[in-house]
Formats: C-alpha cells, sequence, structure tokens
C-alpha cells in the first residue's frame, strides 16, 4: 500500500473511532416549524394529546421564560443561541406510537443497534454480545430509547408492571397516571427555576417516568438511551422518578448524537423524588457528540438535575461520566429534606479538544443529620476549559449535617484550563463540613513505569487516567463501568504525544 | 460646618463636587473615578443588582449614613480622646507614623527618613482597578493624604508602625504606598482602631521590588460602629516576598480585599489571617492571587472564629496563567462556629491554565472537637476553659504564621485583650 493512502486510512480510523455513534438515520420525520411561541406549544401539548392541566402548566412555563436571561456565571463560552431557529418537535412518523417491539420502524431498530443498546427484551447494554447460556444469567435491563423528540421503544414493561413498577414514557404517564404526574412533576424543579428549566417545562416533549411504589425493590436496572437525530431540532426531555417509602431502584442514562458542524441544544430536565427509607441511584454516561477537533459543532449540554431526599434516610446518589457535548453546563443537585437523608454525587469530567464543562453539585442540607459526599474528577486536555462548580448549604436546622468533598482536576498539555469553584456556606455549628481540592499532572514518574512497562504512552495516560477516576467509576453499575472506560480512553485519543 | 450633605454614594460625590479642585493629584484621574463610582454605587445597596465578588457582603447599611470628610492636616484633632485610643496601638520600639480620619498627624508621628506623604506627593499607582472596585474608585475620588513608604534598594528598614485613628461621623480615605527597591527589607504594622461609627476605607499599593522582603501585619481593631473596607494591591518581583498577615477583630462590617501579582520568577506571596468575630459583626477577607510567571510560590491560611449572631466570609481565588509553570499554590480557609446563630461562607477558588502545577485548597467548618473536650475534661478542666483553650490553640496555628518575632507578640498581645473583652 502506499504510503499515503495509508496514512489517509490512518487518519481517517483515528477520527472515526474518535465519535463511533456520530452516524446519521435517515427516516422520515415529524417536524414542527421553527421557532417559539405559544402556537408551537399548543402544538405540541395537542400532539401529545395532553389533558389542559398540562397546557396551563407550559404555558406558565413559556410566560416565566421570556421573562428570564439565560444564565452567564458559568465559564463557558458560545455564540448566542438563537431559540427561534429549532424546531422544537421532531418525531419518527408511523404514529400512533407503537405498542410492542414488532411494530417499531426496523430502520429505529437498526439505529439502536449500531449505538449497542438491541431493544430486545433480552438485551442488556454495551456492546457485549454473550452466548445463550451466559444471556440468561445476566440481570436484564430495561430500556426506553427515546429518538428526537418522542419515545419509541420501551421494553420488558410487562414485568416491571407485575412487580408494581411503572417505567413508561412521560407522554404517556400523563395520559395514564395523570394524578401521579400532576402531584409531582415541577415540584422539585419548579417550571421557572433557571431559565433552561423553564424553557423544557414550556417544550418538553418526552423522557420517561418511573415510579417504585412502597416497600418493592425494582427487578432490574432501568434505562433511558436518549438519541438526537434530526438536524436543527433541540431535545428537551423531562424525566420524573419517584420512590416510595421503602423502595429502590437504580436508573441509567446514556444519550448519542449524529456528528454535525451545527450545534445543537439539549436542555433536560430530571427530578427525582424520595420518601423515607427509599434509594435511588442515578447514573448517567453522558456521550453526546463533542464536536470535532477544530471544536466544530457539538451539543449544547444545559440541563437541570436535581432530586428531593423529602423522607427520613432516604438517599439519592448521582453518578456521572461526562465525555461528550461540546459544552456541558449541569449541576446534578440533592434537597437533603429528610431526617439522616443522604446524598452522594460522584462525577468524571473529560474536556478535550475545545470542548467545555462547567459541571459540580449542590448539596443543600435542611433536614438533622444529613449527610453528603462529593466527590468530582476533572481531566481537561487539548483546549478545552473543565470547571466544578459547586455548593454546600448547611441550613440553621441541619442539625449533625455532615458533608466530605473532594475534587481533583488533572491537566494533560499546557492549552487548557482547569477550575473549581466551590462554595461552602454553614449555619449551624454542629454541622462539619470538609472540602478538598488538588490540581496536578499526570507524574512523570508514573508515566516512566508505565512506559519501561512496554505499554505506549496513550495506553499508559489512559490507565492513569483510569485509575484517578476509580473512585467515580468503582460507583458505576457493571455494564456501564465497562463502557465508561472505554469512553475515558476514546476522549482522549490524541491528547498525549 | 454647611449644609449636611445627602446619605449614601450621593453624599459622597456631592463632597468630591465641593473638593474637587482642591484635591492633590490629576483630577482626570479623579473625574474617572467618580464617574466609576457613580455608576457602581455601594456592593448590595441598589436593589436587583447582585455582583459576584460581593456575594456575601453587602454595604447596604452604608447607603443610609452620612459621614464628614476631613481635609489638610489633622494636628488640631489632637485630643485626650485620640491619646487614649493610641493608647490600645501595640507600642513596638519602632518609628510610628500617625493618620487621623484620613490626615496625617506630625505631633504623634515619629516618621522614618525616607517617609513621604500623598497630600504632597499624590500618585495614584498603576496597579489599582478604580473602574472594577466600587470602593477604590470611592478612594481615589476623595483621598487627599497617605503613607508613601519608599525603602531605597539593598536598605534594612527595619520596622514601621502606620496607624490609623478614625473618630465618630468621620469618613477617611488614605492612599498609601510600600516600595521597596531590589533587595530592601522592611516589616510593616498597620494598626486601624478609633471610635464612634465612621468609614475607613483605605487602598494601600504595593511593591516588592527583585528579591526584597516585605512583611506587612495589619492589626484591624476597629471600633463596633465601624466600616472598615480595605483594599491592597501587591506587586511582586523575581524572588521577592510578600509576607502578610491580617488580624481582623473589630468592626460592624469589615472587608480585606487583597489582590496579589507574581510578576516574575519565584516571587513569594503569603495571605495569611485571622478572623475574631462576635456579636454581629461581618467580616470578610477576599483575596485574589494571579500567578503570571514560572515557579511563583503562594501560600495562604485564614482562621474564622466566630460566636454569637457574627458572620465570616472567606473568598479566595488562585488565578494560574499559561506561562505560570512550576507554580506551587496552597490555600486553606478554616472556621470554627461557637453558638448555634453563627454563619460562615467559604468560596475558595482555583482558575488553572498551566498544566506543570502543585495547587490545592482545602476548606473546613465546624464546631470544636468533641474529643478534644472530652479529654480536657477528663482531666478535669472545666468546660468553659476547656473550650477557650481548644480556641487558643486553634488561633495560635494562624499566628505561627507570623515569623517577625516583634510583631507576633503585638498581634498575640491584641488577641489577649480580645479575650479580656469576651470575659468581660
Amino acid at each position: 500500500m502506499p504510503a499515503v493512502t495509508e496514512t489517509l486510512d490512518t487518519v481517517q480510523s483515528v477520527t472515526q473511532s474518535g465519535y463511533k455513534w456520530g452516524f446519521e438515520t435517515d427516516i422520515e420525520m415529524d417536524l414542527a416549524p421553527k421557532g417559539l411561541n405559544e402556537d408551537i406549544i399548543r402544538l405540541i401539548s395537542e400532539r401529545k394529546r395532553e389533558p389542559a392541566w398540562l397546557l396551563e402548566w407550559r404555558l406558565q412555563a413559556y410566560a416565566a421564560w421570556l421573562k428570564m436571561e439565560e444564565p452567564h456565571w458559568a465559564r463557558v463560552d458560545h455564540p448566542k443561541i438563537d431559540y427561534q431557529d429549532l424546531h422544537y418537535y421532531a418525531a419518527p412518523k408511523k404514529k400512533p406510537g407503537p405498542r410492542s417491539l414488532d411494530e417499531v420502524d426496523p430502520e429505529l431498530l437498526r439505529t439502536y443497534e449500531k449505538l449497542g443498546i438491541p431493544l430486545k427484551e433480552r438485551a442488556i447494554l454495551a456492546g457485549v454480545d454473550p452466548g445463550e447460556a451466559e444471556e440468561a444469567a445476566r440481570t436484564p435491563v430495561a430500556v426506553d430509547a427515546v429518538f428526537d423528540s418522542v419515545s419509541v421503544a420501551t421494553t420488558f414493561r410487562e414485568t416491571l408492571r407485575k412487580a408494581g413498577v411503572i417505567f413508561c414514557p412521560i407522554s404517556e404517564a400523563v395520559h395514564d397516571y395523570p394524578d401521579l404526574v400532576r402531584q409531582y412533576l415541577g415540584t422539585v424543579v419548579p417550571v421557572a427555576d433557571n431559565f433552561y428549566a423553564a424553557l423544557n417545562s414550556a417544550v418538553f416533549t418526552d423522557g420517561s417516568f418511573v415510579f417504585i411504589p412502597k416497600g418493592v425493590r425494582c427487578p432490574m436496572e432501568l434505562s433511558t438511551y436518549f438519541r438526537i437525530n434530526a438536524r436543527s431540532t433541540g431535545q428537551f426531555e423531562r424525566t420524573l422518578i419517584i420512590a416510595e417509602e421503602g423502595s429502590y431502584v437504580s436508573y441509567l442514562e446514556g444519550c448519542t448524537a449524529p456528528m454535525r458542524d451545527e450545534n445543537q441544544l439539549h436542555a433536560a430536565v430530571v427530578e427525582l423524588v424520595a420518601l423515607d427509607d427509599a434509594q435511588i441511584k442515578y447514573s448517567t454516561v453522558q456521550n453526546w457528540y463533542p464536536g470535532d477537533a477544530e471544536g466544530r459543532g457539538g451539543i449544547y449540554n444545559f440541563v437541570t438535575k436535581r432530586g428531593a431526599c423529602r423522607g427520613a434516610r432516604s438517599k439519592i446518589s448521582w453518578t456521572q461520566v461526562e465525555t461528550g457535548s461540546a459544552i456541558t453546563w449541569k449541576y446534578p443537585s440533592c434537597v437533603l429534606q429528610g431526617e439522616d437523608s443522604v446524598g452522594e454525587f460522584y462525577s468524571v469530567a473529560v474536556t478535550n479538544n475545545h470542548q467545555q464543562a462547567d459541571t459540580g453539585t449542590k448539596m443543600i442540607h435542611l433536614g438533622r443529620g444529613s449527610r453528603s459526599t462529593i466527590v468530582s474528577k476533572g481531566i481537561s486536555a487539548g483546549h478545552s476549559n473543565n470547571t466544578y462548580r459547586g455548593l454546600v448549604r448547611i441550613a440553621p436546622q441541619a442539625a449533625g449535617a455532615r458533608n466530605f468533598t473532594q475534587c481533583d482536576s488533572l491537566l494533560i498539555g499546557d492549552q487548557c484550563g482547569a477550575h473549581t469553584v466551590p462554595y461552602i456556606e454553614s449555619r449551624n455549628r454542629t454541622a462539619k463540613v470538609e472540602h478538598e481540592a488538588t490540581t496536578s499532572k499526570i507524574a512523570e514518574d508514573q508515566l516512566f513505569y508505565c512506559r519501561q512497562r512496554g505499554l505506549t504512552e496513550e495506553d499508559a495516560v489512559g490507565l492513569i487516567v483510569n485509575g484517578f477516576c476509580k473512585d467515580v467509576l468503582k460507583e458505576l453499575p457493571m455494564e456501564f463501568a465497562v463502557e465508561a472506560q472505554k469512553l475515558l480512553a476514546v476522549s482522549l485519543e490524541g491528547s498525549v504525544g | 460646618m454647611t449644609a449636611p450633605l445627602p446619605s449614601g454614594a450621593a453624599g459622597f460625590l456631592a463632597r468630591y463636587a465641593a473638593l474637587r479642585d482642591v484635591l492633590p493629584g490629576d483630577p482626570a484621574l479623579r473625574d474617572a473615578a467618580a464617574d466609576a463610582f457613580r455608576t457602581g454605587g455601594f456592593p448590595g445597596a441598589t436593589r436587583g443588582r447582585r455582583s459576584e465578588a460581593w456575594k456575601y457582603t453587602s454595604l447596604r447599611p452604608l447607603a443610609d449614613l452620612r459621614f464628614q470628610s476631613q481635609l489638610g492636616d489633622a494636628s488640631l484633632l489632637a485630643d485626650d480622646a485620640i491619646t487614649a485610643l493610641l493608647a490600645r496601638v501595640p507600642t513596638l520600639d519602632a518609628p510610628r507614623i500617625v493618620f487621623v480620619d484620613g490626615a496625617y498627624h506630625a505631633e504623634l508621628s515619629t516618621p522614618p527618613a525616607w517617609f513621604a506623604r500623598f497630600a504632597e506627593q499624590p500618585d495614584f499607582g498603576t496597579l489599582t482597578w478604580p473602574d472594577r472596585e466600587p470602593l477604590v474608585a470611592l478612594n481615589t475620588m476623595l483621598a487627599a493624604d497617605g503613607a508613601l513608604l519608599h525603602v531605597p534598594e539593598d536598605t534594612d528598614a527595619g520596622v514601621v508602625e502606620l496607624v490609623h485613628v478614625s473618630t465618630d461621623g468621620a469618613a477617611a480615605h488614605p492612599r498609601h504606598c510600600i516600595r521597596l527597591g531590589a533587595n530592601a527589607r522592611l516589616t510593616v504594622l498597620d494598626v486601624a482602631i478609633g471610635s464612634g461609627s465612621y468609614l475607613h476605607n483605605p487602598v494601600t499599593e504595593v511593591h516588592v521590588g527583585a528579591g526584597a522582603t516585605l512583611t506587612h501585619a495589619r492589626l484591624q481593631d476597629e471600633a463596633p460602629g465601624a466600616f472598615h473596607l480595605a483594599t491592597t494591591y501587591a506587586g511582586i518581583a523575581g524572588d521577592a516576598t510578600y509576607d502578610s498577615f491580617t488580624l481582623t477583630l473589630g468592626g460592624r462590617v469589615a472587608r480585606n480585599e487583597v489582590h496579589t501579582l507574581l510578576a516574575a520568577p519565584r516571587a513569594t506571596a503569603h495571605l495569611n489571617g485571622a478572623q475574631l468575630l462576635t456579636g454581629s459583626q461581618h467580616a470578610d477577607f477576599t483575596s485574589v492571587v494571579r500567578h503570571e510567571a514560572p515557579s511563583c510560590v503562594s501560600r495562604q491560611t485564614v482562621k474564622n472564629v466566630l460566636n454569637d449572631h457574627a458572620r465570616g466570609v472567606f473568598q479566595g481565588r488562585i488565578e494560574v496563567a499559561r506561562v505560570a509553570q512550576k507554580t506551587d499554590g496552597y490555600q486553606m480557609n478554616q472556621a470554627l462556629l461557637l453558638s448555634p446563630d453563627a454563619e460562615i461562607d467559604s468560596k475558595p477558588e482555583l482558575e488553572i491554565f498551566a498544566d506543570d502545577v502543585k495547587c490545592s485548597h482545602g476548606a473546613t467548618v465546624g464546631e470544636l472537637d468533641v474529643e478534644q473536650l472530652f479529654y480536657l475534661r477528663s482531666r478535669g478542666i472545666p468546660d468553659a476553659e476547656a473550650r477557650a483553650i481548644l480556641v487558643r490553640a486553634f488561633l495560635a496555628e494562624a499566628l505561627d504564621a507570623v515569623t517577625q518575632e516583634t510583631v507576633r507578640a503585638a498581634l498575640e498581645a491584641s488577641v489577649e485583650r480580645w479575650w479580656e473583652r469576651q470575659a468581660a
């Protein structure tokens, strides 16, 4: 093979492996006209055959949004977003929605197959294809697949229903369980909470709804897979998870998008409610398209995630691995209302090339004896900027509250930035708050040790980075942890040497 | 006196309109500062306008007050009250420079030979940002006097005491400049005291020349009704050291804001401090350290002891520029909450653009360690005494950072008097 062709091939394979989820699915779409106004909101509500109260709620959010300004306090920089230049509704045609997997458009099934998320009721996450026997032994994962604005399939619904667990698209829950939705929607993230949450409340199209009744331990992991496909759309999904007294659920979230030169907006809202003794474990592997090496394209990921530990001894745990998106603006938080409630935040955020991430958490301690742990690992490479921004607030009534925070940043290369902006506010003397942060680069001696054992520099960096992130990765469910480790390596490709 | 001035920012602007033609120095600079102050106003005083730099401290109470600004020499004010106040100032065997309400007081001073006055050599310096800091704008607009301490190169100038006394109802905006030539040494004990309700708004510009060392100890022991809003800008040259410590004891609302620029390789900055607050005192320690050259070192430990309804604020930022490889930065903020109503707000920040650096910060908040308390109680020490021992130990650790012995002794004596006041 001539050297030139070889080089071209190598370059191509490197770029492709850079983001292998970047393909586009050609599927007939039902698109709302571009722009945002009351008519569009009415149209979304009409398409989803929503009750009047929900439309009213959306319009209220829209009215609030009109009066709000985009937040500018985060360390992110982007050209002004033209909110009128987006489609606020994009759904694959062939409605009404399929009732079983057999009715789902095969093109869509193929898309998810390619993404490594086979929508079969024997599905497991990650691209491993086990043999039949092995497969039977594995814990299955129920998947809700959201394609642009709508949920296209939800697996294992019958099995879950038998256990009393509701897992369905939120648009369906609005019809099937209106009282539950109405009781909880917007109670953790109010419609006018912030600019992007208000926008989401006005135009959200789909997302997952999870309800775990009293005393039930959800029999399998629940998972939602978000896919942005259509051009010039924004994805505004809404997830609501309610864990009643003494229940437990582990929920996983994954996301990808095609490679495009334009920036696309993703503004989700996730609300979690945990009652007495309930536990919610929420894990995210965020892999939206990050843009190319020159910083063209990529998703703007402006997300509001918040959990309310309403009950005594309730626990909400956020684990996130953030490798994608051109810009990430995301602060999964816990409002620790219940006595002895527990909040956790484990995060790995990796930025490379021209990515910008401003992410962290808020732990609001209201309940006596509430405890929180924050472990954040930021890795910056290329020309990227990575900021941890967090708040720990101890209210006067939160006697005996406890927080421990550890934020570590790793810099790879001298053109990137790593920033730490914690806010600590304590108004109760019996509370104990500790915060530690460090910033460093990969130590030469560690690198040398790996290299002299025959690892390439890139593999050595991958190994060291994985070690750096271990405290967070071990919090992930097994399938996700494997996926996350692979992603870390891919995200940092080309950042050394 | 003429008709009373309006309150708040308008009062200061009216004051400036009346004094513009007699104030020393470049009127264009003052006019620009007046414009900035008119636009900015007192942080927190304008509803709906929030400033991240003033997130935890509001100067709203200032907006309702009226002050007088003294102009010219202060010798006429020398009375028994001031002499009594001066008795609280630690006595060092060192030259002393006294300002009263922002003006130099020759009678009470024993200045070193290299001392000069801003009133005679007005120079607004090169490091300050009146356009960004409303209080620096206010100072630039109204500064009438200040101490210029210029130590020639290769000179060890020993210790000097710089004392500012405020009287009831006064507003003082002294403009100080400390400049050390290459390889010079100087220790400044900078003391602020007063009585009644007043505003003390000093701006200090510091230049530490190559290889020079400045020890800058501040004792803020203002009256309970005082507003003490001090801003310092320090530029540190290669191999030079700026070693500062601020002990905050007094004031109703106090802020000690320090901007440090590590401008050349191997410069060092220490920005340590302790805040002891009771009643409804509010004290804010805000610092920014800019590492703009390789191999510089910054160290910071700030401790808060908060009793009653007191509120302590710490905001510290370390900025490391792209060129500042081999930076070594460390920052620690600790708070002891001694009462159920005390509050601490802490925001340590790292902003890093260079990869080969070692930067860390830590923060701890809590009450006295029950196990340590138990240990002392089990040895027969009464509760109150055991608590006092632990608080003293916590503070002693902070004061250890002051290496100049006479100055440390003076600060320790002030802490001791503070304890006596608490007991009384």
